[in-house]
């Protein structure tokens, strides 16, 4: 079951084109809402501008190679690793969302773009797809019902609802109903169109819904980690004091916040 | 000097909502990010500022008070215990000042609630609780006997 490629199968009762076009169509929705939010909430001109303002406290220029080195960095520790996290148990949430998600979306637009048809797909595909839907699947509702900063701190129910839960709940709502639908899809269960359908409007409300949605903050969280390294590099440092010259003896007992 | 958040630094992990002695840093509904209710009600208090792991905290002056164009700003590095402060005024001057937090390890100085239950008589003491030994004063606190209580003012 969990090697067989559930759009292939689709394909019996569904066109490829159908399901090659509504992709094509999500990734146009996801450009397009994060350039409506790049010019609604005019994020770029005040990064250019806050950008242009930490220049003139520069203590030193930082030269091409050592931004490409920074680039780099933020790519691997800030990308890659989460790392701007200080709450170990939200970056493991994190990286596993993250991660699940990347996987569960690569071999999806690869099955469907690839393999569209009742031709043998690699058994890794379909697997992958699999082990990221539910990688998201475990960080996501992990974070939705015990790490949620409103529920672990402030004490709320996990079901209260607001718009900042659009793109977490949109994201596991696609997820979760695009395994169930897999899994019948294999095994020819009755329900199979349904549970499509359900997994389609779930996915059109994630990939829509990126001007109200956090969703664009996976392209502008990069761009202001790259910022905060070049403003450390080059000694502005957003105005803030440069760290004390002592050594690190004292130790941390920083514990989780809880307001209730 | 209400306090505000920069959107791009915060990652709304919640420790400026724990540690605000007035309560007013919530977790905003729309985008998950801590932000400042009431910002009239802000005593400057610097603890948000202090506690913020992402240093996305700042105060903002008020123009006739504080005009525009300085910024204070404070850097907390617990592992040093030290607190960094960067106090920059409008027509360029800046001062750096560097104070120490604690003198002891986090976590060295035993909760109330791991200390013995003081006695009845330790009760009437006008000692607080495991005073003197816990401020390191062998010889023990000056302290007045209770006839000398109304002394100077029958």
């Amino acid at each position: 079951m969990f090697t067989s490629n559930p759009f292939a199968e689709l394909s019996a009762s569904i066109s490829p084109v159908f399901i090659q076009t509504y992709i094509v169509i999500m990734i146009l929705l996801v450009a397009g809402g994060t350039l409506f939010d790049i010019f609604h909430k005019k994020s770029a001109k005040y990064f250019f501008d806050n950008w242009r303002k930490t220049k003139k406290n520069q203590a030193r220029q930082v030269g091409g190679r050592e931004i490409v080195s920074l680039a780099v960095r933020t790519a691997v520790v800030d990308g890659l690793m989460s790392g701007e996290f200080c709450n170990l148990r939200r970056r493991i949430a994190h990286l596993l969302t993250m991660h699940g998600f990347l996987a569960y979306m690569i071999t999806t637009v690869i099955m469907v773009f690839g393999y569209s048809t009742p031709t043998t797909t690699p058994a890794i595909l379909p697997l992958l797809w699999y082990i990221g839907g539910l990688l998201v699947c475990v960080g996501g509702y992990w974070f939705w019902f015990f790490i949620r900063v409103d529920v672990a701190a402030e004490g709320n129910s996990p079901f209260r609802v607001v718009r900042a839960d659009l793109f977490i709940l949109s994201l596991l709502a696609s997820v979760t109903l695009g395994l169930i639908w897999g899994c019948m899809q294999a095994t020819g269960h009755s329900w199979t169109n349904l549970l499509f359908g359900l997994y389609l409007i779930a996915t059109t409300v994630l990939f829509g819904s990126v001007p109200w949605s956090k969703f664009s903050h996976m392209f502008y969280k990069p761009a202001a980690a790259l910022e905060k390294r070049i403003t450390e590099a080059d000694g502005s440092r957003s105005n803030l004091p440069a760290p004390a010259d002592k050594p690190e003896i004292f130790g941390s007992a920083r514990q989780l916040p809880r307001n209730y | 000097m209400p306090t505000f958040v920069y959107m791009t630094r915060c990652d709304g992990c919640g420790h400026c909502v724990d540690i605000c002695p007035s309560d007013i840093m919530h977790i905003d509904k729309t985008y998950r990010r801590a932000y400042n209710i009431e910002p009239n009600m802000c005593w400057e208090c610097y603890s948000c500022v202090k506690a913020c792991p992402q240093n996305a905290i700042d105060v903002r002056g008020y123009a006739d008070f504080a005009p525009l164009g300085h910024s204070v700003r404070v850097l907390r590095e617990e592992a040093k215990g030290t607190i960094s402060w960067k106090i920059k005024f409008r027509d360029g001057r800046e001062k750096n000042f560097v104070s120490p937090i604690r003198t002891t390890e986090w976590g060295s100085i035993p909760s109330p609630a791991e200390l013995e239950m003081p006695s009845a008589e330790a009760m009437q003491s006008q000692e607080l609780a495991h005073e003197p030994d816990a401020l390191n004063v062998p010889e023990g606190l000056p302290a007045l006997r209770p006839d000398q209580f109304t002394q100077g003012v029958a």
